[in-house]
Parts: C-alpha cells; sequence; structure tokens
C-alpha cells in the first residue's frame, strides 16, 4: 500500500465517480450533441450529413417564443407554489408534534403513487363529464342560469393546477426543514420593534428560510420546464411547453436531430437560469 | 416622543390570563409609575413573563383592562404599542449584523437613514459596543448579545421597556457588573423599566419598587424597604430573605404590637395587616435581627433562653442555630469584633439567652 505514488491513490479515489459521470452523463451528452447536428433520415433515425439547420431552427422566432413562454409558465407555477407551500408549511410546523408528523407523512404519500395516475385522477376532477364537474355545472347552469358550463381542463389554468400540484410537496418538504428550525420569537421580536405582518416576514421569516425557498424552488422549476406529461394530459394540446415539444420531435414527429438540439438548449436555458436563480438568492442573504 | 403622561406608565386593572383551566395571572392590579424601576419577582411560574408578555402585546389578557400610560390597549396590537422588549433569550436577528439589528425598529418606523445611523452609533455607545457594528450575533460572547439587545429596545426611545430575566444567561460576576450597568442606564435614560426576576437579590438591590408573585397574584408591592420590613404575608417573608416563623395565636392586640402564643410561650411583635385576637398567626423574625446574651436584661420582652445547636462562621457574621424547646431559630451575630479569641463564640451544647425588640418581629396573619 505505501509504495503506491499518490496520483494512482487520487485516480483510484476518483474512479467511481468517474465512471459514473462519463457512462451515465457525459457519453449521453455527447451523443445527443453528435445528433443534434445530424439529418433526419427517412425512417426518422439520424444520417449524414452533418448540419446546422436543427440550430437555425431552434434559433428562430417560433421556438424562441416557446422557450420564453415555457420558462414564464415554469417561473409562474414555482412562484404559485411557494405561496401556497408558505403558509401551509407554517401551519404543519406549528401542530401540535404528533400532528406535525402525521401531516408531514401525509405530504409525502404522494410520492408512493404513480405520477401518472394522479394526473389522471385530477384530470377527472377537471372533466366536463366526470362527477364533480357535472355538479358544478349543475348548479352553474341550472340554478344560477348561465349559459355555458364551466370548462376547466384543457386550459392554461388546468396545466398550471396541474403543475402547482404536482410539484408542491417537493417545495413543502425543504421549506419544512427550513422552517422547523425556525425560533418564533424572533417574529414576536420583529413585532416588538414595530414591524407588521407583512414586514416580520419578508425582513426576517424570508431571509432565514431563503435556503429551504432555494431548494424548493429549483426542486419545482427544473422538472416544470422539462414537463409534458401534465402539459399533455391537462393542456390536451392546447398549451405547449418545451418538453412536450421535445417528446414529440422524439416520438410522433420522428425528428431525433432536432428534438436534440431542442433538449441541448433547454439544458444550457435551465442551468443558466438555476445559476442565476442561486446567485440572486444568495445575494439576498448576505445583503 | 413629547407626549402628554398619565399618572402611571402601565396600569394592569384586575387582569386575568387564562390558558385553558390555568389562572397564568389571576386578577393582578398594579400601577406602575412613570420613569420607575419596577420589578416583578416570584418564582418560576408564577406568571411573571404573562404580565409582561400581555403588557408588550403578545398575549390578550381573558378579563380586565390593560392601560399604557393611561390608554386602553384593547386590541391595539404589539407592533403598534410604544414599548420594547428585552427578550431572555434576546431574539437578536442572526441574519443581520449589530447595527441592522439595533437600527431594525427606527426602520419599521421610516426614520431617515442619516438619523439611524446616528441614533444606531448613540445606542451602542451607550452600551459601550461601538466597535462591533459590523459583526453578526452568532460572533458576539452572552453578555455582548444582552448589550445588543438592550440598544436595539432603546434605540427606539419607548415610553415602557420590558426587561425578562434579561442577566438570567450570565455568570454572576458579568451578572453584578450589568446589574450596576442597567441601573446607572435607566436613570440615564430616564424610561420606565419593568423587570422581570426571580433573583430576589437582583430586585433588590435594583428596583424603586417590587412586585412579589405567587401563583399568578400579586402578592404585595412595595418599595425594597417594605418588602422586607413589612411583608404583608407568610409568603413574602418567606421568599424575600432569610426568616424565622413562630406559628401560634394571636392572644391580644395592643395598639401597634400583637401578643401571639407559640408552645405556651409568649411573644410580642409589630401587628401585621390583618391579623386579629384569636387569630391562628405566625411571627416573622428576621436572623439578624435577634441578639445572643450572656445574661438576659431582666424584665425585657421576647427573652428566652435557649441551647445552641450548631454555629457556623461565615466571615461577616456568625450563624448559630439555636433551640427553644422544639423551636429552632437561625440567629446571626454580626462579628463586629476582630478577635481570635475562641471564647468570643458560643459553642454548640451551651445555652444562650435569645432576645429581640418588638419592633424588629412581625405578626402575620395565616
Ligand atoms: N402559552 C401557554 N400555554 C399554556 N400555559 C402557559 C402558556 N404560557 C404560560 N403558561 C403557564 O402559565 C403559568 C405562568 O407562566 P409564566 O411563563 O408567566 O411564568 P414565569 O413566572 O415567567 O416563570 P419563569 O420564572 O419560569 O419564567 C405557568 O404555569 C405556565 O405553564
Ligand atoms: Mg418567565
Amino acid at each position: 500500500m505505501s509504495t503506491q505514488n499518490p496520483s494512482t491513490r487520487l485516480f483510484g479515489l476518483m474512479f467511481p465517480g468517474a465512471f459514473w459521470l462519463i457512462v451515465f452523463f457525459f457519453l449521453p451528452i455527447t451523443l445527443i450533441l453528435g445528433i443534434s447536428f445530424m439529418t433526419k433520415g427517412g425512417s426518422g433515425s439520424p444520417e449524414f450529413p452533418l448540419t446546422v439547420e436543427n440550430y437555425s431552427r431552434v434559433f428562430g422566432e417560433e421556438y424562441l417564443t416557446l422557450f420564453g413562454r415555457s420558462l414564464w409558465i415554469s417561473l409562474l407555477s414555482t412562484i404559485l407554489t411557494v405561496i401556497i407551500a408558505f403558509p401551509v408549511t407554517i401551519w404543519i410546523v406549528r401542530l401540535p408534534k404528533k400532528w406535525r408528523d402525521l401531516a408531514v407523512f401525509l405530504v409525502m404519500i404522494p410520492f408512493w403513487t404513480n405520477f401518472l395516475l394522479r394526473t389522471y385522477a385530477l384530470r377527472f376532477m377537471l372533466l366536463n363529464e366526470g362527477p364533480v364537474m357535472r355538479a358544478i355545472n349543475g348548479v352553474w347552469v341550472d340554478s344560477l342560469g348561465f349559459e355555458d358550463p364551466i370548462e376547466l381542463l384543457f386550459t392554461q389554468f388546468s396545466v398550471m393546477l396541474g403543475l402547482v400540484y404536482g410539484n408542491l410537496p417537493f417545495m413543502i418538504l425543504p421549506l419544512y426543514a427550513s422552517l422547523e428550525k425556525f425560533d418564533w420569537t424572533l417574529l414576536e421580536a420583529a413585532s416588538d420593534l414595530g414591524a407588521n405582518v407583512m414586514n416580520s416576514f419578508m425582513r426576517v421569516m424570508l431571509p432565514l428560510t431563503a435556503p429551504g425557498v432555494i431548494a424548493g424552488s429549483i426542486l419545482v422549476f427544473v422538472p416544470a420546464i422539462g414537463n409534458y406529461v401534465t402539459v399533455e394530459l391537462m393542456g390536451g394540446g392546447k398549451s405547449q411547453m418545451i418538453g412536450r415539444t421535445i417528446a414529440q420531435q422524439f416520438s410522433t414527429a420522428n425528428h431525433w436531430p432536432f428534438g436534440a438540439a431542442l433538449s441541448l438548449m433547454m439544458m444550457i436555458v435551465v442551468t443558466a437560469a438555476a445559476l442565476i436563480y442561486f446567485r440572486v438568492g444568495r445575494g439576498e442573504k448576505v445583503r | 416622543m413629547a407626549q402628554p403622561q398619565a399618572d402611571f406608565a402601565v396600569e394592569l386593572r384586575d387582569v386575568v390570563k387564562q390558558f385553558g383551566d390555568v389562572a397564568a395571572v389571576d386578577h393582578v392590579s398594579m400601577a406602575i409609575r412613570q420613569k420607575e424601576f419596577f420589578s416583578m419577582l416570584g418564582p418560576s411560574g408564577c406568571g411573571k413573563t404573562t404580565c409582561l408578555r400581555m403588557i408588550a402585546g403578545f398575549e390578550q389578557p381573558t378579563k380586565g383592562d390593560l392601560r399604557i400610560n393611561g390608554l386602553s390597549m384593547g386590541n391595539v396590537p404589539a407592533f403598534q404599542r410604544n414599548v420594547n422588549t428585552v427578550f431572555q433569550s434576546y431574539a437578536l436577528f442572526p441574519h443581520l449584523t449589530v447595527a441592522q439589528n439595533v437600527g431594525f425598529g427606527l426602520e419599521m418606523k421610516r426614520v431617515a437613514t442619516d438619523e439611524i445611523k446616528r441614533r444606531v452609533k448613540e445606542a451602542l455607545e451607550l452600551v459601550r459596543l461601538p466597535q462591533l457594528a459590523d459583526r453578526h450575533p452568532k460572533q458576539m460572547s452572552g453578555g455582548q448579545q444582552q448589550r445588543v439587545a438592550l440598544a436595539r429596545a432603546l434605540v427606539n426611545r419607548p415610553q415602557v421597556l420590558l426587561l425578562d430575566e434579561p442577566l438570567g444567561a450570565l455568570d454572576l460576576k458579568l451578572r453584578k457588573e450589568m446589574q450596576i450597568e442597567l441601573k446607572n442606564l435607566q436613570t440615564q435614560v430616564g424610561i420606565t423599566f419593568i423587570y422581570v426576576t426571580h433573583d430576589q437579590e437582583e430586585a433588590l438591590t435594583m428596583s424603586d419598587r417590587i412586585c412579589v408573585m405567587s401563583r399568578g397574584k400579586a402578592l404585595q408591592i412595595g418599595s425594597p424597604l417594605e418588602i422586607y420590613e413589612r411583608p404583608n404575608c407568610r409568603f413574602v417573608a418567606d421568599f424575600i430573605g432569610e426568616t424565622n416563623f413562630l406559628d401560634g395565636k394571636v392572644m391580644r392586640i395592643d395598639g401597634e404590637f400583637a401578643e401571639i402564643e407559640v408552645a405556651g410561650r409568649k411573644f410580642v411583635g409589630r401587628v401585621g395587616e390583618g391579623a386579629r385576637v384569636g387569630d391562628n398567626a405566625t411571627m416573622s423574625i428576621r436572623p439578624e435581627k435577634m441578639l445572643l446574651v450572656d445574661k438576659p436584661t431582666p424584665g425585657a420582652l421576647n427573652t428566652y433562653e435557649t441551647r445552641v445547636a450548631s454555629i457556623a462562621y461565615v466571615g461577616s457574621d456568625t450563624r448559630v442555630i439555636v433551640r427553644l424547646g422544639d423551636i429552632q431559630l437561625d440567629v446571626w451575630e454580626q462579628n463586629s469584633q476582630s478577635t481570635l479569641d475562641p471564647s468570643y463564640f458560643f459553642k454548640p451544647g451551651e445555652a444562650a439567652w435569645l432576645t429581640f425588640k418588638p419592633e424588629n418581629a412581625l405578626v402575620i396573619k395565616d
């Protein structure tokens, strides 16, 4: 052992991690990168010659708009998730010990149910032929006398609802970890010093729970951008997001090279967004 | 803050605070004067913190009226009350520097930035910490954090400062230092201090007046002298300082004095509040107010032959335990002579005549 030189030792230590990264990260990325410069073949599988045409399409107006839209929808869903998760988590943290554990357990239960199944369930709730909407529309049309029944499914609203619903636990759990450590007398101190509820939250609670908010936001924002199941099932083609477009390129449109180019773009955009967010979040904290 | 001043800075009128079935504060009335150093003193769980929290606005009284500067506080929320609190745990904001902590209250009141800077600097000089303005609370000692908490409250120039055992976390030496400092500071800034403590010595040395509390009730409110020399009940006599109790029955009351019979012996002391002939009562006599002598003065009251059970020399005085029949009494003899002569002191087993003046003992109704 003692005869081993330092660089062999280092190699030995790094090998498992490096192996993992190479096989499961660099190789696929390189593959995608390669494919993104190829041409669509007759059967959809990539073929030579190499071309930059896929990228000129990505940077065209249509797809840049789509990126912008996807970013905006993901951002909005993240903000909504934070706004909903905060009061819920505060409520959970303030429960007596035994109820608190139960509440956290209930938050985690959805993880054990298939995401697809849950989304279908939600879809069924919003379906006009389903029992819930039929009851609501019964009141709306028959009792209140409105002419058109309410349609919730396949709208912007239903997509947003699906995203927020699906992602809420990923926000609540990190937030819970932060809020559990929060010293509540600090809020009393703030109000003692003349801070109203808003100021107490913005100046004391939010900065001190920022790590949880940041972690939760990343966990919610990143999957939201790439999401296509929710967009597909809840939007039904009425709401397009980049994740769904990519999925279509690899399936129905059968255009792998263009799908690959879009994927890479998305990766870059998400990474950039996350980095900027971390920066801003950290900056907030130090002030 | 030039406000018209009411007679009292804070008034509690028959205030009750109920937590479920427990009355944490049970029909308490007190009136705290302007610029007074007022202490609430009592054992753990007697409701001191609850009183303070109601004044601060963190709790609402279940019943009764609470007034600050003459105005009924009804539903006035904490952030609109002109009082500030120094928390026992200090509750400094860990993400802000010392200067930001101290400036927080002024910022909330939208004071101009220049003025905030100036007043924060002043406040930090007042608590002698100007060099630490840029530190974070975690990088400071307990005593320093305590001063920051004080500065953070004082900088707002509140009408009343509430302090909940602010020295509780400090070691004895620092505690004594801070006691003197706090008292000086209070005189200097001229703000009403309401100070919660369970340390009777602390309360006695610092306060203008003390409220002794037990089980949610305010038993006695008075100056340290009154509280110590004229306790109005057994609990107060027992809680403040050391004392001996002689339980018996009031036989006779003659003007200011009452005679009490204890196990066949008669003692005479000042008559306390509410004691009547025939009542069961107790005589409280403090150990430093009794004398042990070799020979009795003929005809003197309250003079009995006792036997010395034990002695302990503690420097400034000698603490003797004597037996009078079944009764044990603590007697502290001041060592006013500088002597090495052992015959100066009583020895266990010796006879000694115990005597005390009637005006130094108090007959308290049970
Ligand atoms: N939020 C609450 N819920 C239920 N009971 C409470 C609450 N706050 C205080 N109490 C009870 O009220 C009583 C008085 O409490 P309080 O904190 O005022 O005592 P304290 O005199 O400050 O005691 P200490 O010297 O230990 O701080 C106690 O019996 C306590 O258990
Ligand atoms: Mg307390």
